[in-house]
Parts: structure tokens; C-alpha cells; sequence
């Protein structure tokens, strides 16, 4: 009998620590995250160093030393991928990015903490009055959708943000059926969001009913609900959903292009005006704006302009 | 002498083997509280864990959690809810009634259960209880803490199943025979003599079930809408402490990123009390 109650005991301690260690797993990436932080800012300041001593000697043929990046953290995907790619063609160059926010990464260039900051808006006048200088380097098309056995084909920007605010409610309301509408969003922080809701001028007011933490489960949602309606990042629009006309126009990349579909927002590097950047961050500069990444940037979910 | 040696050396790796665990929980514990205090104090304690409101992300942050903390409370209390009188009644059925064929069918029923990964959970959740609770109840969207407590219920049952059929096994059957030659039914005997010498060990079981309950993250994130909104009814979307830690670290910054961390550590001292409890109630079960 006492080596039951043993054994039960240990079951129980191991189901607990079980238990314990699921919990205590996020807080272990989010310490690991931290860490990754930490460390890629440590590097990119040595790496700082050491490009300043390539400068000196000025000689070398082929690009080395750092290029960092610091800003918005829509702009993620984007750059990544270039970053990636630049490192491929030129495996001396480190390059770095420090997802901050738009808004930080604009002071860091002003501060010269970084060599280009990025920005998922356009810069405003004060800011270029101030000496900085802003390139599109990219476009990111919003697509609203709703269920596939939705009727509703069209909204305008005012109704997609009265939708948004709760001050629209049913589906009838704006031409559909008698159904309460439900508002699927993202995560507070991310960019998608962000984009969303300040392009449409919704922020801090919009009344979700879920808070999905991916695309993906975005999609999904959406196309389970027939009351539903979501937002998402143009390219991974599927079929499974209705991407509906926003003022008469059809969300696809020409019109994100040409400016003709409203919910898009620029993707911006920013740098000090006539001031030069260094060699390899002049290097990336121009190959983030060559026509050779097209595809790069359309991988990563955005529309390319050049 | 080289033996002695030898020995000398496993033991220092055991010793070690040992230490490294201990250090690993130590430095969760510490890091959790250096990294969770910081937001408390500039929030405020009181602001912090009564404040009804969470905008993270705002021009003007809300960080308040108490509808976190009222959610995983009220999830948790509908899952035991749901799961204790399923999972208490099946190991009741099978240390008990059930013949041995059918008792090994659901020792193996249980341990699958348990061996599913939550998101598998979480996914069938989300395409087959979502929609059927908007169907069933006729709201507009399923996702809610209805759907989070079902799944959670269901999550809970093999830990509640096993440790409770353990405790019920651990009862000796001279007890029971005692019940019957005295002319006790045998459902009488279970209800009233097994069950009453296994209580401190179900007991167990079901604060292991409320642990693994408050603890989960994966898939109850994926029923419950994850709306920061005060829990006023099932129906309602809404976010756990575990969620609202998993859903907002991987872009955050700043204070909000520092909240995060404390809410962790407000989840951290739920589980450290029902960990306390735990052990309670098995040192009691030991003495008796």
C-alpha cells in the first residue's frame, strides 16, 4: 500500500512539473527574445566599429563592415528578406535590424544611431524640415474580407471605419443581410494592425470581437463565420474568403501601384538628407531600390514599385 | 581505492544533475521577478491587478488585468465545473466496475488524451466547437469562454482521471470487504468507503487539474476570441493571463512588453499557490 501512495505521489509531482513547465515555457522564449535583443544590438555596435575602420583604410573591393537598420515593425518581413539576400551577395556585410517602431527609427537616423531608419508611413513635414530624407522602397496593400457566403461586394473607407467603431453594427446596415456583424482583428502591436487602423482612423476605437495572434488564423476565422469581417496582408488573401472592393476598387497589386485602392501605406526608408552613407549601407540603399528585388519584396508580402 | 573513486565521481555528477535543476527554477524565479516588478511600480499595484481596462498599445496605455485574472479564475472554475464530476465518476467506473477489458480501453482512452498536443486542441476548437457554439446558441461568433472552458474541461480529464483511479486503487480492499460482509451494496461501498479513504488523493487530482488548467495557453488562445473584455458572460470574447502574455510578447516594446512580464508573474504566483496546495494535500494523504 505505501508503494501505491509512493507511486502516486510521484505521478503527481511529475504531472505537476509538467504543468509547471508549460507555463513557465513562454516566459523562457520571451527571456530568450530579450537575450537575442541584447545581443544583436552588442554586435551591430562592434560591427559599428569595425566599419568605421574599413572607412579608414577605404581600400577594400568588396563591401564589409555593418549596415543597421532601425524602425517599424511592419516593415519585418520586407526587410529581412532583402537583408538576407544583401548578406548572400556580400558576405563580409552585416546587417541588422532593430524592430522599434516607426516613429523610433526615424529618430535613430536623426540621432545617427543607425544607417537607415524605416518607416510604414510617410514622413511628415516637420520631419523632412528637419533634415531627413524619405524613399519608398515598397507598398503594403491592406485587403478587407469577409465570408464567401457573404453578399456584401463593396464598402467605402467612412463605413469600414464606422464598422470598425461599433456605430455600425448589422450587416443590413450597409446592404447585406440582417446579421450582427463580428469584427476579426489582430494583436495590439502588430503591423497589420497598426496599418489598419491608421489608415482607416480607427485607432485605439476599434471594438473586436477576436484578437487572432496570425494571418493565417485571420483567414480562417473569417471564412468559418459568415458574419465576419477581417483584415489581412494582400498576398496571403486566399480563397477561402471574399476580398471585398473598398470604394469601388478591387485590392489587387496594380491598384495598391497606382494608388487607386485606399487601404495601402508606404514601406520608407529614411536617411539624413545630404549626408552620405557609407559605402556598403549606400550599397544596400540601391539595391533595396533596384528593380532586381521585385520579387523579393512581393515574397515577403508587400507590392514593389520600382 | 579506485573504487571509491568511481563512486566518489558519480556522485559529484548526480550532485550536479540535481543542482542544475534547482538552478533552472531559481533563475525563472528570479528573472520573473526582476523583470516583472519594474511595471508594477510604474503602474501601480493596486492600478495594475483591479484596472479593467488593458490598452497595451494606445496613445494612452490602459494596463489594467483584472478581466485577465477574473478570466482564468472563471475558466478555470467552469472547466473543474465540467471535468472534476466526468473525470471523478470514470475513475470511480474503472478502478472500480468496470471489467478488465473495458478498464484497459479507457486507461489507454486516458493517457491518449493526454497525450495530445494542445494546438491539436486548440485547432479542433477552433473549426468544430466555434462554430457549433454560434450555431447551438445563435450569437454571432462562438469564440468565447464557453468554448475555452470546454476545451479546457477536456484537457483536464487525464490528469484528474489518473490520479484519482491511483488514489482510488491505494484503498485497501480489506476496507471494502469489511463494507460488504456488513451488508453494504457495492455501489454503497464505493461511494461511501473507497471514495471517502481516497479523498485527499482526488483531492490531489483535482488541484492538478486546476493547475494544468490555468497554466494552458496554446489552445485556449485559439477558442476564446481573445478580446481584452470583462468576463460578464460565457458568451463573452475574452483573454486569459496565459494568452494575454503569448499573444502580445512577440512585437512588444517598452512598458508594455514590462507588463507583460508581470503578468507572467502574477500567473507565476497562481501556479506557486496551487503548487502549495498540492503538496498539502500529499503530505496529508502520506500521514494518514
Amino acid at each position: 500500500m505505501k508503494k501505491r501512495i509512493g507511486t502516486m505521489v510521484v505521478l503527481g509531482l511529475a504531472a505537476m512539473s509538467l504543468a509547471a513547465c508549460g507555463s513557465s515555457a513562454e516566459e523562457t522564449t520571451a527571456a530568450a527574445t530579450t537575450a537575442a535583443e541584447t545581443k544583436a544590438e552588442t554586435e551591430a555596435e562592434a560591427e559599428d566599429t569595425t566599419a568605421a575602420e574599413t572607412e579608414t583604410e577605404a581600400a577594400a573591393e568588396e563591401l564589409s563592415g555593418a549596415v543597421s537598420t532601425d524602425g517599424s515593425t511592419s516593415m519585418e518581413s520586407v526587410i529581412g528578406i532583402l537583408g538576407e539576400s544583401f548578406m548572400q551577395l556580400h558576405p563580409d556585410v552585416s546587417f541588422t535590424y532593430n524592430p522599434t517602431g516607426s516613429g523610433s527609427g526615424i529618430t535613430a537616423v536623426q540621432e545617427g544611431r543607425c544607417d537607415i531608419g524605416l518607416s510604414s508611413r510617410a514622413l511628415k513635414d516637420e520631419e523632412t524640415a528637419s533634415g531627413l530624407k524619405g524613399e519608398t522602397v515598397a507598398l503594403d496593400g491592406i485587403a478587407m474580407i469577409v465570408n464567401n457566403e457573404n453578399p456584401i461586394a463593396d464598402l467605402s473607407l467612412d463605413q469600414i471605419a464606422k464598422i470598425y467603431t461599433g456605430e455600425i453594427t448589422n450587416w443590413s446596415e450597409v446592404g447585406g443581410n440582417d446579421a450582427e456583424i463580428v469584427l476579426i482583428g489582430r494583436e495590439a502591436g502588430s503591423g497589420t494592425r497598426d496599418g489598419f487602423e491608421s489608415i482607416t482612423g480607427t485607432e485605439d476605437a476599434c471594438q473586436y470581437r477576436q484578437e487572432l495572434t496570425s494571418t493565417g488564423d485571420v483567414i480562417t476565422t473569417v471564412s468559418q463565420n459568415p458574419a465576419a469581417i477581417g483584415y489581412a496582408s494582400l498576398s496571403s488573401v486566399s480563397d477561402k474568403v471574399k476580398a471585398i472592393t473598398v470604394e469601388g476598387v478591387e485590392a489587387t497589386e496594380d491598384t495598391v501601384r497606382d494608388g487607386s485602392y485606399k487601404i495601402q501605406r508606404p514601406f520608407v526608408l529614411v536617411t539624413k538628407d545630404g549626408e552620405a552613407l557609407s559605402t556598403q549601407a549606400q550599397a544596400f540603399y540601391d539595391y533595396a531600390m533596384s528593380s532586381e528585388v521585385a520579387d523579393l519584396i512581393a515574397q515577403a508580402g508587400a507590392v514593389a514599385i520600382h | 581505492m579506485n573504487r571509491h573513486k568511481v563512486e566518489t565521481i558519480v556522485h559529484g555528477i548526480f550532485l550536479i544533475m540535481g543542482l542544475v535543476t534547482i538552478a533552472c527554477v531559481l533563475m525563472i524565479t528570479v528573472y520573473l521577478i526582476i523583470a516583472g516588478i519594474p511595471a508594477i511600480k510604474e503602474i501601480g499595484l493596486i492600478d495594475f491587478l483591479f484596472g479593467k481596462e488593458w490598452a497595451s498599445t494606445a496613445a494612452e496605455p490602459q494596463f489594467g488585468i483584472l478581466p485577465f485574472i477574473l478570466t482564468s479564475i472563471y475558466g478555470t472554475a467552469g472547466a473543474m465545473v465540467i471535468g472534476v464530476p466526468v473525470g471523478f465518476m470514470t475513475a470511480v467506473f474503472t478502478a472500480k466496475v468496470a471489467p478488465f477489458r473495458v478498464r484497459t480501453i479507457i486507461e489507454e482512452a486516458v493517457s491518449l488524451l493526454a497525450g495530445i498536443p494542445s494546438v491539436v486542441y486548440g485547432l479542433v476548437g477552433m473549426l468544430i466547437l466555434v462554430p457549433g457554439i454560434r450555431k447551438i446558441f445563435d450569437i454571432p461568433d462562438g469564440a468565447s469562454l464557453l468554448a475555452a472552458i470546454i476545451v479546457l474541461a477536456i484537457m483536464t480529464l487525464p490528469s484528474i482521471v489518473s490520479v484519482s483511479l491511483t488514489a482510488l486503487e491505494a484503498v485497501p480492499k480489506e476496507y471494502e470487504e469489511a463494507s460488504l460482509a456488513l451488508g453494504a451494496t457495492e455501489i454503497e461501498t464505493y461511494f461511501k468507503v473507497s471514495v471517502p479513504a481516497a479523498k485527499s488523493g482526488i483531492a490531489a487530482a483535482v488541484v492538478l487539474g486546476v493547475g494544468r488548467a490555468i497554466g494552458e495557453a496554446m489552445a485556449v488562445m485559439m477558442v476564446s476570441g481573445n478580446a481584452p473584455n470583462m468576463p460578464d458572460s460565457i458568451f463573452q470574447s475574452v483573454r486569459f493571463l496565459t494568452t494575454a502574455v503569448a499573444s502580445e510578447m512577440s512585437y512588444s516594446s517598452g512598458l508594455q512588453r514590462q507588463a507583460l512580464f508581470s503578468i507572467a508573474l502574477v500567473l507565476f504566483l497562481f501556479i506557486m499557490m496551487i503548487n502549495a496546495a498540492l503538496n498539502f494535500l500529499m503530505k496529508h494523504d502520506k500521514e494518514n
